[in-house]
């Protein structure tokens, strides 16, 4: 199956709240081999001017690939998962994430480039904090932008 | 758990000044811990049957993982996680992880040093190049970190 062209410029609106906790992020950070007491120790935290926990700078990976999901696993995208190959990544960060965030992602298809039999298709997740109603779309609902992520996956065509 | 160090001030940093390096050690199990943090499952990243049959030589390492354990030398440098305010890479070669699991041996080693790359006074940041390196060769390419700094 090939990769549909029209991908590029689809939006995908955010589906679902990602309430970021402490001890999620200590789990990431020992993950990672992080040891910076601001991850794990509240107190540490503080010291430093942070209102909590503060993430490791690749944490929003989780909300990114969760947003991604949605790409990947619409049957319309034609994208194979088993022959996606990860090529760059990047986040901005606008401000750090924190234990205690409410996290909602918008994903926007930047682009998809035919490679060879596949394609390299370039994602962004605006990933905001919620900061008035404790829903997405409710009415009320104000937000905070967080990060940007940008990445590229490769999708391997045959015989790639 | 050590005590944050004292941030580093950016009037007092050169281009090209060395930031160190250090050797992180990764095994199979390192893997599926990473697995569960990050909630990418995909089982090229711990099933050898699996990552065989779609060409790969073997386990391979999440590059995000490596992205993720190789910025910590910034952090630490930085003094506070918070400071990274932007970080890129472009994933060059797998990490091949060898499965040791019942030993003590890593599954693979990947060797990361930093230098400043670049300073912007008026934006208040440095941009931290990373190499990161297994197996003689770069797994990452345009490893970059910019930090906030006072």
């Amino acid at each position: 199956m090939t990769i549909n062209p029209d991908l590029q410029g689809r939006s995908y609106p955010a589906a679902e709240v990602y309430d970021v906790g402490r001890e999620k992020i200590r789990e990431f950070a020992r993950a990672v081999k992080a040891t910076h007491p601001a991850h794990f120790d509240l107190d540490a935290a503080k010291a430093l001017g942070h209102r909590d926990l503060v993430a490791p700078p690749t944490f929003a990976i989780i909300i990114a690939q969760r947003a991604d999901a949605q790409l990947i696993e619409d049957p319309a995208s034609g994208i194979d998962f088993s022959r996606v190959v990860h090529a760059d990544q990047r986040f901005v960060h606008h401000r750090p994430i924190f234990a205690g965030d409410r996290l909602i992602a918008e994903l926007h298809v930047d682009g998809v480039r035919a490679m060879g039999g596949g394609a390299m298709i370039t994602t962004r997740a605006e990933i905001f904090a919620l900061t008035g109603e404790n829903t997405a779309d409710g009415p009320g609902a104000s937000r905070e932008a967080v990060s940007t992520t940008t990445s590229s996956i490769l999708v391997r065509g045959e015989g790639q | 758990m050590s005590t944050a160090s004292i941030a580093p001030a950016l009037s007092e940093l050169a281009v090209g000044q060395d930031l160190g390096s250090r050797s992180i050690t990764v095994s199979r199990q390192d893997l599926v811990k990473y697995a569960g943090a990050s909630g990418d499952f995909n089982p090229i990243h711990w099933n050898e049957a699996f990552a065989t049959s779609v060409g790969l030589p073997g386990v391979i390492a999440h590059g995000m993982f490596t992205m993720g354990a190789a910025v910590q030398l910034v952090t630490d440098w930085a003094g506070d996680p918070a400071a990274v305010v932007d970080f890129q890479t472009r994933f060059t070669k797998p990490v091949l992880v060898t499965d040791t699991t019942g030993t003590e041996e890593p599954g693979a080693v990947i060797e990361v040093s930093g230098v400043i790359g670049a300073l912007d006074a008026d934006a208040g940041t440095a941009r931290v190049d990373l190499t990161v390196v297994f197996a003689g060769q770069k797994v990452l390419m345009k490893a970059q970190a910019v930090v906030r700094l006072a």
